[in-house]
């Protein structure tokens, strides 16, 4: 199954690779810019309900139409999760008027002719959702610093650059799948896209860590040459780690709930892609920087 | 790499052993003693409960302050023989038009010990309120710390009837604590219907006695409306006596209507007033407000002088019951704005567990069949470290008494899958080793070693991951965070401490062999 080739030639394909990056992340700006992000309660405000009703004869038009009648602003239903399972998202939130839920809950319950069960509600007013959309984009950008700054101690700048260009083009194209797709970003949402850029850096890392160790043994050979000599060296323990977190990402996808879907959908995306930048956009930087064996004894010294 | 003296053999696995137990802790029931008790809690979000984000509105206490300072002040210039033209007040200051010869003389007066109006608070080394003087006006207003000062003590009074008011409705277990200068977090486990607290909270609980003025009185009147209609009345500004006097509320059935009624009573002061205002005033109607809204209207047939009371008014037993418990707990000092709820459905948060349980198991199996399908015999030994880590990781989660959230589980599912990289990490550098090398257990030593960097490296940065989201996130997020730093904290621990004796083991018994991986 991975008895790949330990001879792969990673190097011609680094322009190829580095095209093709550029045109995602181009393409992703363009749709977030275009498109914008489909922002959950968490950072826009607003009320989101997840109703289980009794009758499973209520579409989800009856829901909309109930609740349309209140003067909510905007709403959207979707199914979630199982049979009789809706999610709500209203647009406005009431957090001040403490009746406001249980006379949603009152509104549902007459319109459809059906025992309405309210599982979860969030309702989140602006104040605060503006503040949590600080805070995780806060966490972002330090995220993306802290790495910057533990690779540049460890390594050389090249390196530093190299693996915080890769982790950009990680943050960019999730975001922009996100976009794409219309998934709504919550805070679960950063908290993936933290915990990606916590794995892309370590995939990084362990390349990175070859090369140095390649640059030292090896004096006369070429960036490029010891880049596809580490990246063969470490390919497998790429595959099998990433696969690993594959399948428990998978396994949350499948049978964690619906609740963690968002979060396990951007994982996989940002594993995946984490693991190709790695490869394609990290380690090409070493070359386009002329990293050579002197980079590295300079810092010995 | 491969050599373990002992004593450090014997650590590891009293290590092992201990936070085993403690992973087991989670099955004893027992509440009392201080160690066996210790469990993993749960979040809102797995066993259901709500969440509620309280601010404090302290606009209306700057002002209440102001007013009472402002008529202090008109006072006490005059005894200190200050001659002012203009004396006013708006929402956040008090304006006072001096005369140009007064300006010194108030400088030195504001800032005098004996003025009551103006405190200086020594641990700031600041005064309660500074001035700011164009020509001859004066603009006085809170001081900075005058502000933070007033903004906790009304934070501090808000919490404590919070706190009374939750009690009384007895829900198992609350938190309620102070979160910034101005916030109050509230946290409810179990409760799946919070609109009652909710409606509790959102009451400032202001009661007061007054008279329904039929003709314009000395004191002003206003015009109120009732809380139940439409219908207004006027009424006089005058308080007779406020909710601070009551001593006991509570609900009761009038017998001869048979309706819902609170009964409550007066402390010596109120008693007193309340007997004295109604024997004055026999036969007008009182008004009894509640936050600016008209409660009930009685007349007044007789002097009340025993100190006891009634409201009656449109109850249902239930608000009869809430009222009640209002009066006794008391009024907030200033309005409270919940700005975030979160509120989990007992049923849902099973659901969550059960969810999260399944995937645990699945992931787990998943990559343990990966494991032993890509190494064999070292497959059992990562697997091996797979398992102590999970129950290291539980162990740890149980002796720091951490919070679970569904977030947390996802994070514990993602250790499993990023676990075994550290062990895939050495095994393939023994791999390369085996290659070159002619010996089985100088393969596993240099494999170890040279492997320990990259391993060190790569766990730090999602370690750097964890800490920002824990520092950062909220609420189940940070359940998330909690269990993916220690996840890495264990995962260093099996595979270089568990995971190399293992394997120090297998390669010495396998010294002659010839090991192909």
């Amino acid at each position: 199954m991975m008895q790949l080739s330990k001879n792969i030639n990673f190097s011609n394909y680094y322009k190829k690779m580095n095209f093709i990056s550029v045109i995602l992340i181009c393409l992703s700006i363009l749709v977030i810019l275009i498109k914008g992000l489909n922002l959950g309660v968490d950072f826009k405000g607003g009320t989101l309900i997840e109703i289980r009703t009794e009758n499973d004869k209520v579409s989800i038009s009856e829901i909309r139409q109930s609740l349309l009648k209140m003067n909510l602003g905007d709403v959207t239903v979707k199914k979630f999760g199982k049979e009789n399972d809706y999610l709500v998202k209203i647009e406005i939130n009431n957090t001040e008027d403490p009746s406001f839920i249980e006379s949603i809950n009152k509104k549902l319950n007459n319109d459809l002719g059906s025992s309405v069960n309210f599982r979860r509600v969030e309702n989140v007013g602006p104040k605060v959702s503006n503040e949590l959309l600080r805070a995780g984009l806060i966490a972002i950008s330090l995220s993306l610093a802290a790495m910057l700054i533990y690779i540049w101690i460890r390594f050389e700048w090249q390196f530093s650059l190299g693996a915080i260009l890769a982790l950009i083009h990680d943050v960019v194209i999730t975001v922009g799948i996100f976009s794409f797709l219309s998934y709504e970003v919550n805070l679960s949402i950063v908290a993936a896209v933290l915990t990606i850029v916590g794995y892309s850096m370590n995939d990084t890392v362990v390349i990175f860590d070859r090369i140095r160790e390649n640059l030292k043994k090896y004096s006369n050979i070429s960036i490029s040459d010891i880049s596809n000599k580490s990246t063969n060296e470490t390919l497998s323990r790429t595959l099998i780690t990433s696969i690993t977190t594959l399948l428990a990402l998978f396994a949350i996808f499948i049978f964690g709930g619906a609740i963690l879907k968002g979060f396990s959908f951007a994982m996989i995306v940002g594993v995946i892609i984490g693991t190709y930048s790695s490869i394609f956009v990290a380690t090409p930087i070493l070359k386009y920087t002329n990293v050579t064996q002197k980079t590295i004894l300079k810092e010995e010294n | 790499m491969l050599y373990f003296s002992k004593i450090k053999i014997l650590i590891i696995y009293l290590i092992i052993f201990f936070l085993t137990v403690c992973a087991v802790l989670n099955l004893v029931n027992n509440k009392e003693n201080f160690f066996l008790s210790k469990k993993i809690n749960l979040g809102l979000d797995l066993q259901g409960g709500s969440y509620l984000l309280l601010e404090v509105d302290s606009k209306p206490i700057i002002n209440k302050n102001l007013q009472q300072k402002l008529i202090e002040l008109r006072k006490q210039l005059k005894d200190n023989k200050i001659k002012y033209l203009k004396l006013t007040q708006s929402k956040e200051s008090i304006n006072l038009l001096l005369e140009n010869s007064y300006i010194e003389k108030f400088k030195i007066f504001f800032v005098s010990d004996d003025n009551n109006i103006n405190f200086y608070y020594n641990n700031y080394r600041s005064h309660e309120m500074e001035y700011s003087i164009q020509e001859n006006n004066i603009i006085i207003k809170y001081s900075k710390f005058g502000l933070i000062e007033t903004k906790n003590s009304a934070l501090d009074q808000s919490l404590e009837i919070v706190r009374r008011r939750i009690d009384e409705v007895g829900t198992k277990e609350p938190t309620i604590i102070k979160r910034g200068s101005d916030r109050i977090l509230i946290e409810l486990p179990g409760l799946d219907d919070p609109n009652r607290i909710k409606k509790l909270l959102g009451k400032t609980a202001n009661l007061a006695f007054r008279l329904v003025s039929e003709d314009e009185d000395a004191f002003g009147s206003e015009q109120l409306t009732f809380e139940n209609s439409e219908e207004k009345l006027n009424v006089s500004k005058r308080i007779i006596v406020s909710g601070d006097n009551l001593v006991n509320a509570k609900p009761s059935i009038d017998n001869q209507t048979n309706r819902a009624i609170v009964s409550f009573t007066f402390d010596r002061v109120g008693a007193k007033k309340f007997g004295r205002a109604t024997t004055d005033s026999v036969g007008k109607r009182l008004a009894i407000v509640l936050d600016n809204k008209i409660v009930s209207s009685p007349q007044i047939r007789e002097p009340i002088l025993g100190g006891n009371g009634q409201i009656t008014g449109d109850f249902t037993f239930q608000s009869a019951t809430d009222l009640a418990l209002l009066l006794r707990s008391g009024a907030l000092p200033a309005p409270l704005k919940i700005i975030e709820e979160r509120t989990v459905g007992p049923d849902l948060g099973e659901d969550s567990i059960k969810a999260g349980a399944i995937s645990l198991i699945i992931g787990f199996i998943l990559v343990i069949i990966f494991m032993l399908y890509k190494y064999r015999l070292l497959g059992i030994i990562a697997n091996l470290a797979l398992i102590t880590n999970l129950i290291l990781l539980i162990g740890i989660l149980t002796l720091l008494e951490a919070t679970l959230t569904l977030p947390g589980i996802a994070g514990i599912i993602l250790t499993v899958g990023m676990a075994v990289d550290a062990n895939v990490l050495i095994f393939e550098r023994i791999k390369e080793e085996l290659k070159i090398e002619k010996s089985t257990i100088h393969a596993f030593d240099t494999g170890y070693k040279k492997a320990q960097s990259a391993v060190l490296d790569a766990n730090i940065t999602t370690l750097i991951s964890a800490v920002i989201l824990f520092f950062l996130g909220s609420g189940p997020v940070k359940g998330f965070a909690v269990t993916l730093g220690i996840g890495i904290v264990t995962t260093l621990f099996s595979a270089y401490f568990f995971a190399r004796h293992l394997s120090s083991y297998y390669a010495m018994k396998n010294k002659d062999k010839r090991i192909i991986l």
